[in-house]
């Protein structure tokens, strides 16, 4: 939790420019968020445009620049970063490979997102024998190491990109149900539920409109971190050659196929793990500058 | 013909170690165009026949009644949906706790407008003036501006009046105003009473209004429930009952009440011994004796 001033919960209300305008107020407070939401523009940048971006194919081999050296260890200016066992642009690979993570976790973020939300608040709203059923699972799920059942999963249907996805879904879909469950069930006992059902609001409205929102700050974080951990998941998956396969430049599958590098040439390994710290400390510092912007308390308006 | 007419309402809870029963065969009327008040300590099942009334009970509650009905709608027999289009237009409940029964993601104004989408159906420039006029009537200065606060930005009696706002959207013929102003302090109380009382007389609205606080029921109920142990153990007129009360259990509820003349009254807490004859003497008021007799013996 990142203490914010609550003289910032202003009591004087006045007319804003606008949602967003205060959201920016709010969110420009924490610094590091600031920071952590440039570097993600960068990468997001890079990941939209990296055909453009890219000075060469992330596929292609150049057999006379095998293992070549990043610029600074006297490399060339046509392989910046260096190239790695096989000859294909290290700089090139990275850019592409922004997409590929990115991808992986937003799309796990918003399957998993999209599936936590529907059971937790089932799970919430019914109680008893739903509850039981959603919890039980989740609980399952939870018993087993994350890697290994994305392992088992990924043995049952196959490597490849999209499967990937559902592997990691499912390892973390638990996280997602239990924090909606949970807060939508402290959220129901709330006097304002009860005031909301009295002026006759039916049940899915209820749970939607009423009781999501006052649930969201905790959810988005865990969302906005679950991008990161998903992009980790993924980057193990491919280290074991589980993940996205050759040769699609995915940092994880990178990683793995530079460690017979590690001594002799290490920026091979080193660049594609320093890619996924970056874009993973980047993505949590956001998510941080989320909760506090998302909090009603915390805006002027 | 009553407007609401509950008879022998009961209300069980189902617990782990077998049922508790929370209301007890209370009968109640409330006319058109009339204040009654339901008063009983904490505990004594006012809320819960309430909720019983509106529908709001969790599944763990069993219901019964030999009658709960308003104006022609059986209560007992609707279903959820039939029931979800009364409450919030013919019947509308404020509660204890203003602050916290206002949803805090949400503006005042987009709150009010959500019971008149529900309801009415009124489209979002309608919705708009609505809002500002419910606001206004019930004395928030600057109306327009007030409707897109949050409900943090708002103070205890500020968010009571939006609630009654809400409550009074849709000009419902029964206004259940569960202790409304219990969390208040003493003169935003009196505004707050003085405001229910206007309101209820400019539209004919019935109020049911569940309190502790003999004094403000004094101050705005034309008729008095008292509650005890979800049983109601007397009920007539405010002046009567105040004045000449029957059952010993309303005496007592009367001498509780803080005495500006005897400061250290009211404030000691009451000695088990105490307690103990004045449960005998009930028991015994119940069972048909006089008070007089259970004193004697």
């Amino acid at each position: 939790m990142t203490a914010v001033p609550e003289t910032l919960a202003s009591t004087e209300p006045r007319e804003t420019a606008g949602e967003l305008a205060a959201f920016w107020a709010v969110y420009r407070e924490n610094k590091g968020a600031v920071f952590g939401l440039c570097v993600l523009v960068v990468i997001v940048f890079c990941a939209i445009f990296a055909n453009v971006l890219a000075p060469h194919s992330p596929i292609e081999q150049f057999r006379d620049a095998v293992r070549a050296p990043p610029i600074w260890a006297g490399g060339t200016s046509k392989f910046f970063l260096g190239a790695d066992g096989l000859g294909r642009d290290t700089l090139s690979r990275l850019i592409y490979g922004a997409r590929i993570s990115l991808f992986i976790g937003l799309a796990v973020m918003g399957l998993s997102s999209v599936i936590g939300v529907a059971l937790g608040l089932a799970a919430a709203y019914f109680g008893g024998i739903v509850d039981v059923a959603i919890s039980r699972l989740t609980d399952v799920i939870w018993a087993l190491p994350s890697l290994v059942l994305a392992v088992l999963v990924i043995a049952i249907i196959g490597p490849s990109l999209f499967n990937t996805i559902i592997a990691i879904t499912i390892v973390y879909m638990p996280t997602y149900v239990r924090l909606m469950r949970a807060s939508a069930i402290s959220e129901l006992a709330k006097e304002y539920v009860t005031a909301a059902k009295a002026s006759g609001v039916g049940p899915l409205r209820l749970m939607i409109m009423t009781v999501l929102p006052n649930c969201l700050a905790p959810y988005i974080v865990q969302a906005a971190i679950g991008v990161s951990t998903a992009i980790l998941e993924a980057a193990g998956l491919g280290f074991l050659g589980l993940g996205a396969q050759p040769p699609t430049p995915e940092w994880g599958a990178m990683l793995a196929d530079a460690r017979e590098f590690i001594r002799s040439d290490p920026w091979i390994v080193t660049l594609p793990g320093l890619a996924i710290v970056i874009t993973v400390i980047a993505i949590n510092l956001t998510g941080d500058g989320l909760r506090d912007a998302l909090d009603p308390k915390m805006r002027r308006s | 013909m009553s407007l609401l007419a509950i008879r022998n309402l009961s209300v069980t809870f189902a617990t782990r170690h077998g049922s508790f029963k929370v209301v007890d065969g209370v009968d109640l009327n409330v006319e058109p165009n009339e204040v009654v008040a339901i008063v009983g300590e904490s505990g004594s099942g006012k809320s819960v026949a309430m909720l019983a009334v509106m529908g709001l009970l969790p599944h763990t509650a069993t219901v019964t009644a030999d009658r709960l009905t308003f104006e022609d709608y059986d209560l007992r027999r609707l279903s959820d949906r039939e029931r979800r289009a009364i409450i919030g237009r013919d019947i509308a409940m404020i509660f204890q706790e203003p602050m916290s029964s206002l949803n805090p993601c949400f503006t005042a104004g987009f709150q009010i407008a959500e019971v008149l989408r529900t309801h009415l159906g009124m489209d979002r420039a309608a919705r708009k003036r609505r809002v500002a006029e419910l606001l206004a009537e019930v004395g928030i200065t600057d109306p327009e501006r007030r409707a897109h606060s949050f409900p943090h930005q708002l103070s205890g009696g500020m968010s009571q009046r939006v609630m009654i706002a809400m409550a009074l959207a849709c000009r419902p013929k029964l206004l259940i105003a569960d202790e409304p102003t219990t969390a208040l302090d003493v003169t935003v109380q009196k505004q707050i009473l003085r405001l229910i009382r206007a309101l209820q007389e400019r539209h004919g609205t019935s109020v049911l209004f569940v309190s502790h606080d003999l004094g403000v029921v004094a101050q705005i109920c034309d008729r008095v429930s008292v509650l005890y142990m979800g049983k109601v153990v007397e009920q007539g007129g405010t002046a009567d009952i105040l004045q000449n009360p029957r059952h010993p259990y309303t005496r007592a509820l009367l001498a509780a009440n803080p005495r500006y003349d005897r400061p250290d009254t009211g404030l000691e807490p009451t000695p088990p011994e105490v307690l103990a004859a004045l449960r005998a003497e009930i028991a015994a008021f119940d069972a048909g004796g006089s008070v007089g007799e259970a004193r004697d013996g």
